[in-house]
């Protein structure tokens, strides 16, 4: 675990390391990203990488259903296979995109940010990194077992995720769980690392209420990995004994109880959901202020939020089991601490609107991409406040009008989110600009696709169209040929991006320190900056983040920092 | 490590720089890291406490209980065991390394005892893993708080083995800190763990 070797990791000391070094991020030398790094830098684009890998992989599953889903009879692929799809693309997406994705934001944005010089523990880190890549071919070999993968859906509820038909011990539902479990461990060592690093290693001056909203975010939805997680560990655990080894935890004929691991799974996938939300909201509060050159509307307030809802989220689990014969008392406490949920998250749609409120909007491709996540997040948040009333929910439940609710989320709002985070930050990190053409292509075509996709889900399950089915009355014909060609639109929408990102590497134009004019510690760097950030002349910070249009200095001395930033940029990234 | 980044040999001495040493941070990441730890510990005994006033079917057929008189004496020891390895701590801040490395060993061989004494509870008992949520839970709950003695055993066994570097603990080491604390944590688990299985029978 967390390492106790009181020797230093070599990549800590600055003096080394000041000696010419591959700049992190730009494209030469790619070699290191198959190594065992220790650099924060390298090891956020590592994760990158992997997890846009992973997002086609996922996507490809969903193509795969949504072209089953086209036609009402099961013709494609047979029902069974279908389950297997599903599971597989819940589970590739959240464990493998958007919690690995989140985590390369981390890696590259927190040490910048607060002006230290790499992770607290950068081995732990490289660990925590390389788990992923292995749990990922773990849930891949699934395909590759007798019997196929799982096919209990993401929440891999039992009994149908303790049955063992075929009576292979390495079976789909025997990977899920072990995948699943590796995932944990990796983001819980990642947990420990972002809050060490954060409580620990900001630049002198850097108070809380100094530290740019990303921070805070991230600390909030860290914390609730570190307390939810465990409590998934303890469900999975003993899904697995039940599984392979023959105990009673969830089987009623030996006086065990399948609703307890509803509960522990639910205790943690709610407040998932705001693990991947929250570093969203951070980036969209990074980027309104500088496309808006405007001071963050709010900022304490946006800031004590996150903790606000870090803490409702660990107690409205309930809400997704109200179906599942909880009884009423139970129901209509969860129901009220749901709606007490929309509060801290309204007030930060409140300071957003308050900060594009009368500010000089430029529409770049990441800005756009905010914009779109904005709103699409505030329809999301009215149908989740319908699912969380109970008598909506007893009729809505497991109906595709919940997929259509956590799709605008996860794809709507928070993919949206990651996107703008790449548009944003790719020029300080690879050293190169992205073309804002192909960008805003991608913009149009995700949009268009998104709202083809989710929104007619919506309407088919208010007509009562179940989930997680491979064949359906004609009558939902409609809707589904829309979100299927909606679908595949986002697949289309996935070529510019793509090519937008190798091309931009590979040569597009030199991206200078600070391209969009942003205030905060990254932006005083080189693009891409050094190893060590700062090396040993960290700035002293001497006022808040966000000050648009104050004309105060960020950090004591600026104008060196700037000056300094322009010549190592062009320095270094000159012979690659 | 990269091929380009230097070895540990390559270092010159290490400078003040960034104005925290490395060892804080060990600390306050292995304190977190517990606090997470013991919130599955935490789960794990809301579990046992529902199935335990909720379960229509408890103990198995022909089991009456479990007996308490020996665990009782293992957990006596278990839990002074922590007494033992605060004597060893203090020892080696006050830099007498010969009795840190005795006090270590008792703790060690505390341990050690407590294991063996719930192998031997657990070779004679009337059930098993498969016998209902009570043995599955009973076994569960034990067995994977004897793998966090077993895991605090060997870390104390690597400690004292980096004993012997010379001058290594000349300045204390974060690492035997950071394992006593994981053996307090480890006992005060057992202690709840105590209660729950143990003394709340009826
Ligand atoms: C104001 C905010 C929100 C409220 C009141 C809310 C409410 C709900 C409720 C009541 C359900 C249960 C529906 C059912 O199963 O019948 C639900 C499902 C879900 N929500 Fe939300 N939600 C909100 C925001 C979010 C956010 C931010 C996310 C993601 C980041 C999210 C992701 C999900 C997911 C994944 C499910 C379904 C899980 C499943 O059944 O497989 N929700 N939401
Ligand atoms: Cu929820």
């Amino acid at each position: 675990m967390t390492s106790t070797a009181p020797a230093p990791a070599p990549s800590f000391d600055p003096r080394v390391l000041k000696a010419p070094h591959p700049v992190p991020g730009a494209p030469n030398n790619w070699r290191r990203f198959l190594s065992f790094n220790t650099d924060a830098k390298v090891i956020g684009l590592q994760y990158m990488i992997t997890s846009l890998f992973f997002l086609l992989v996922g996507g490809l599953l969903s193509m795969i259903m949504r072209g089953e889903l086209i036609t009402p009879a099961a013709d494609l692929v047979d029902p069974t296979v279908y389950n297997g799809l599903y599971t597989m693309h819940g589970t590739v997406m959240l464990f493998l995109f958007l919690f690995p994705i989140l985590n390369g934001f981390n890696n590259l944005l927190i040490p910048p940010m607060i002006g230290a010089p790499d992770m607290a523990f950068p081995r732990l880190n490289a660990a925590a990194f390389w788990m992923v890549p292995v749990f990922g071919v773990i849930l891949m070999a699934s395909f590759l077992v007798p019997g196929g993968p799982s096919g209990a859906g993401w929440w891999a509820y039992p009994p149908q995720s303790i049955q063992n038909p075929l009576g292979h011990f390495l079976n789909g539902q025997f990977l899920w769980i072990l995948a699943v479990a590796l995932s944990g461990i990796s983001s819980i060592m990642g947990a420990v690392n972002f809050i060490t690093t954060i409580i620990r290693m900001r630049a002198p001056g850097m108070g809380w209420f100094r530290m740019p909203i990303f921070c805070w975010t991230a600390v909030a939805a860290q914390a609730i990995q570190l307390i939810g997680l465990p409590v998934l560990t303890a469900g999975a655990v003993l899904l697995l004994f039940d599984l392979s080894f023959g105990t009673s935890f969830y089987r009623p004929e030996g006086g065990g109880d399948p609703m307890l691991y509803q509960h522990f799974f639910w205790f943690y996938s709610h407040p998932a959901v705001y693990v991947m939300v929250l570093p969203v909201f951070g980036i969209f509060s990074e980027l309104f202020p500088v496309y808006a050159r405007k001071p963050l509307f709010g900022y304490h307030v946006v800031a004590i939020a996150s903790f606000a809802i870090t803490f409702l989220s660990l107690i409205v689990w309930v809400h997704h089991m109200f179906y599942s014969g909880t009884p009423q008392w139970m129901r209509n406490l969860f129901m009220v601490t749901t709606m007490l949920i929309a509060v801290p998250t309204g007030i930060k749609v409140f300071a957003w609107i308050g900060t594009l409120w009368g500010g000089k909007l430029r529409l770049t491709t990441a800005m756009l991409f905010c914009l779109g996540g904005v709103f699409n997040f505030i329809f999301a948040g009215i149908t989740g406040i319908m699912l969380a009333t109970v008598p909506v929910d007893i009729h809505v439940g497991n109906t595709y009008f919940v997929v259509g609710h956590f799709h605008t989320v996860i794809f709507s709002t928070i993919t949206y989110g990651v996107f703008a985070g790449i548009y944003h930050w790719f020029p300080k990190f690879t050293g190169r600009m992205m073309y804002e053409g192909l960008g805003k292509l991608h913009f149009v075509l995700t949009f268009i696709g998104s709202q083809l996709t989710f929104l007619p889900m919506h309407a088919a399950g208010l007509l009562g169209m179940p989930r997680r089915v491979a064949s359906y009355d004609p009558e939902f014909a409609f809707a589904n040929v829309l979100a299927s060609l909606g679908a595949f639109l986002l697949g289309v929408a996935t070529i510019p991006f793509l090519l937008n990102l190798v091309s931009s590497w590979v040569r597009g134009e030199k991206a200078p320190p600070n391209p969009w004019h942003a205030i905060g510690l990254e932006w005083l760097l080189p693009s891409p900056p050094p190893a060590e950030n700062f090396e040993d002349d960290v700035p002293t910070v001497i006022s808040g983040p966000y000050g648009y249009g104050l004309g105060r200095p960020l950090v004591e001395d600026e104008q060196r920092y700037v000056a300094k930033a322009a010549s190592a940029a062009s320095a270094a990234t000159g012979g690659a | 490590m990269t091929a380009t980044t230097p070895t540990p040999a390559d270092l010159p001495a290490q400078p003040a720089a960034h104005g925290h040493g490395h060892g804080d941070h060990t600390l306050t990441g292995f304190v977190i890291f517990l606090l997470s730890e013991s919130v599955i510990f935490l789960a794990l005994f809301a579990g046992y406490a529902i199935y335990k006033t909720s379960s229509p079917l408890w103990l198995p057929p022909g089991v009456e209980g479990l007996e308490v008189a020996m665990p009782l004496r293992f957990t006596v020891v278990l839990v002074s065991s922590s007494g033992v390895i605060y004597l060893a701590e203090r020892a080696l801040h006050r830099g007498r390394l010969g009795e840190f490395r005795a006090w270590w060993l008792l703790t060690m061989a505390m341990g050690t005892v407590f294991l063996v004494g719930q192998g031997l509870e657990w070779a004679g008992l009337p059930f098993g893993l498969g016998d209902g949520v009570y043995g599955a839970s009973f076994y569960l709950l034990t067995g994977f708080h004897g793998l966090h003695v077993l895991t605090g055993v060997l870390l104390m066994g690597l400690m004292l083995a980096r004993s012997f570097r010379p001058g290594n603990y000349d300045a204390g080491s974060v690492g035997v800190t950071a394992v006593s604390l994981f053996w307090h944590f480890v006992d005060v688990i057992w202690v709840v763990l105590f209660v729950l299985i143990y003394v709340w029978q009826r």
